[in-house]
């Protein structure tokens, strides 16, 4: 098992839901707006981009959108929520005994199958979530909550995308 | 009234703080349930933990009731929340990938920075694939920049889909989500253990659970959501103010400026009946209904106007016009103004009396009722005779102030952009 005995049991499902909705509720009763991860990384990606070849990034139309010219793309709002998403990872699994090194991986397979699967599986979801124009929580749970008919479409498609392969790749889970 | 222009009221910095804090509650709730671990999370596609689909459904559902019920009672502004805009098959295709991504790599963006701060070394893997695919889709979506366009539906909400209530559609996901529930609830005593124990709640407090959410939707749907009118009673405080002081009344001169200056983008509104529309009208105008406005039937088409669209609303004389002003302000319309003197003004300024042809315009000596045309037509004109053309106008001289000035509402685009 994944977990020793001093490590805290995980809160129930349904009440971390509704922490979770209680969370993206203030978010959109506050800011307007709803949660985001994949917008973050995009940014950091991009200033990371701007530094070495900032000349590319102003020819490039996707990547004008974030920092053209004199533009900072970490000067945006979700920037820092993706910095708050990992204070608060970091502050709640120290809290409850899980911030520990460690590869989590179904028993079949070795750690470094397991460590080529995570970059490959990381490589879609940032293509893919570009793609979406949107993650998991930027798209499925903040455009769901607020009913975007697209964001309704793109969920459904995440949850397809997964059990479609899920059978054949069971080894490396099961 | 909610939501709010932090960066307005808190500066930047305040902004950000707050913007800080909702990251913290997120991450510390993700980490909470689970989600830094990859095997927890892929277990969801094996029906052994249901966790992922528990967590965001009851996350959904909780956020939803919540949102439409604050705006129910009027304490926010649903126009003015960021919607992600539709683009359906990009939506699609992006989310088929990210499915894959999640079964090979098993996490989410959102789910692998809580694992990167957990200090999970496959997490961190994943985290660094992401911004690998992230650069490369920047790189290469010139490539197929027209898919990427494309489907685009706006701010399009499951209500106006499914052609029902905004309260309908929130007690159909909440009934849809309990139905999701007792079968994740089943699909885990059949193919379970999932990964790490949770903490189990007994049958009567989900019941009570289910019951509160059941009870907040139904309570939403009884409400329902306030009409275009009533958004602008909330206001009225603000707002009368700007009509009062004839801040949003323009002169036909400004309107004339307005339809010829290619930066704007004119959107032309007449409100008044069909018969006195096809009598005569305002080139490129378009006849809306005051009742359709009052339902809110162009709210959708309007909020997705471009920052650069001025709205101009014309009637007989203002009456109609301050109407349709109000329910459109109320809606979170930015840009809206109204045709100082309306029709009745337009015409007294630039048509001669009994001129075309033969006398076929002319103005009425009888007093004339508030919101009814003042002259009167031989034959219908539309907009065939040249003083229906703003820009016929431009070279006139005509004294006004200018009142149209674009406002951006400071409202923050999405998570993912």
């Amino acid at each position: 098992m994944n977990h020793s005995s001093e490590s805290k049991s995980f809160m129930n499902p349904y009440l971390a839901g509704v922490l979770l909705g209680v969370v993206l509720f203030g978010a959109y009763f506050l800011t307007g707006t709803g949660l985001g991860a994949s917008g973050g990384m995009a940014r950091l990606v991009v200033a990371g981009q701007d530094l070495v070849a900032p000349r590319h990034v102003d020819r490039v139309g996707h990547l004008v959108e974030m920092a053209g010219g004199e533009t900072n793309p970490l000067d945006h709002w979700v920037v820092f929520v993706t910095l708050g998403t990992l204070l608060g990872g970091f502050g709640s699994a120290l809290l409850n005994k899980r911030l520990r090194v460690e590869t989590q991986k179904g028993p079949r397979i070795s750690v470094r199958t397991r460590w080529v699967m995570a970059v490959l599986g990381g490589i879609l979801m940032g293509y893919g979530a570009r793609m979406a124009r949107g993650c998991t929580s930027g798209q499925a749970l903040s455009g769901g909550a607020v009913l975007s008919v697209g964001s309704w479409a793109f969920m459904f498609a995440v949850f397809a995308g997964g059990y479609a392969l899920a059978y054949s790749v069971r080894r490396l889970w099961t | 009234m909610a939501p709010f222009a932090l960066v307005d009221d808190l500066g930047k910095a305040g902004a950000y703080l707050v913007y800080l804090l909702i990251g913290i509650g997120f991450g510390a709730t993700l980490e909470l349930a689970g989600f830094a671990n990859a095997r927890k999370l892929a277990n969801q596609f094996y029906l052994k933990d249901m966790t992922v689909l528990k967590v965001m459904f009851t996350g959904i559902v909780t956020a939803m009731v919540l949102i439409f019920l604050a705006a129910a009672a009027g304490i926010l502004a649903f126009n003015d929340v960021y919607v992600p805009p539709t683009y359906l098959w990009p939506g699609i295709l992006g989310g088929l990938i990210m499915g894959v991504g999640f079964i090979l790599g098993g996490f989410c963006p959102g789910t692998s920075l809580v694992a990167v701060a957990s200090l999970k070394v496959d997490g961190i893997l994943f985290f660094l694939g992401t911004l690998v695919g992230v650069f490369a889709f920047g790189e290469t979506v010139g490539y197929f920049d027209t898919f990427y366009y494309s489907s685009y539906m706006g701010r399009f909400l499951l209500p106006e889909f499914l052609g029902i209530s905004t309260g309908a559609t929130v007690v159909l996901v909440v009934i849809m989500a309990l139905g999701a529930f007792w079968m994740a609830d089943k699909a885990e005593a059949v193919f379970g253990p999932g990964v790490g124990d949770a903490r189990p709640i007994q049958l009567p407090a989900k019941l009570a659970g289910a019951g509160g959410l059941a009870v907040l939707a139904l309570l939403v749907m009884g409400m329902g959501q306030p009409s275009p009118l009533e958004k602008y009673q909330i206001l009225a405080e603000d707002k009368d103010v700007l009509l009062q002081d004839r801040q949003v009344q323009i002169h036909p001169g400004e309107l004339i400026q307005l339809a010829a200056n290619r930066q704007l983008k004119l959107v032309l509104l007449d409100v008044r009946s069909e018969r006195d529309f096809n009598l005569f009208h305002l080139v490129d105008s378009r006849r809306v209904d005051l009742e359709d406005l009052a339902r809110g039937a162009l709210t959708k088409e309007l909020l997705d106007e471009p920052p650069n669209a001025v709205v101009i609303l014309v009637s007989n004389d203002e009456a109609g016009a301050t109407e349709a002003w109000k329910m459109l302000t109320g809606e979170g319309i930015m840009n809206v103004y109204l045709l100082e003197g309306g029709i009745n003004g337009w015409l007294d300024l630039f048509a001669v009396d009994g001129a075309c042809p033969a006398g076929c315009l002319r103005r009425t000596d009888d007093a004339v009722p508030e919101g009814e045309l003042a002259w009167r037509f031989e034959a219908a004109l539309g907009a065939q005779h040249p003083i229906a053309d703003p820009d016929l106008f431009l070279d006139k001289t005509l004294w006004f102030v200018p009142k149209v000035s674009l406002e951006v509402k400071a409202r923050p685009a999405g998570g993912c952009g």
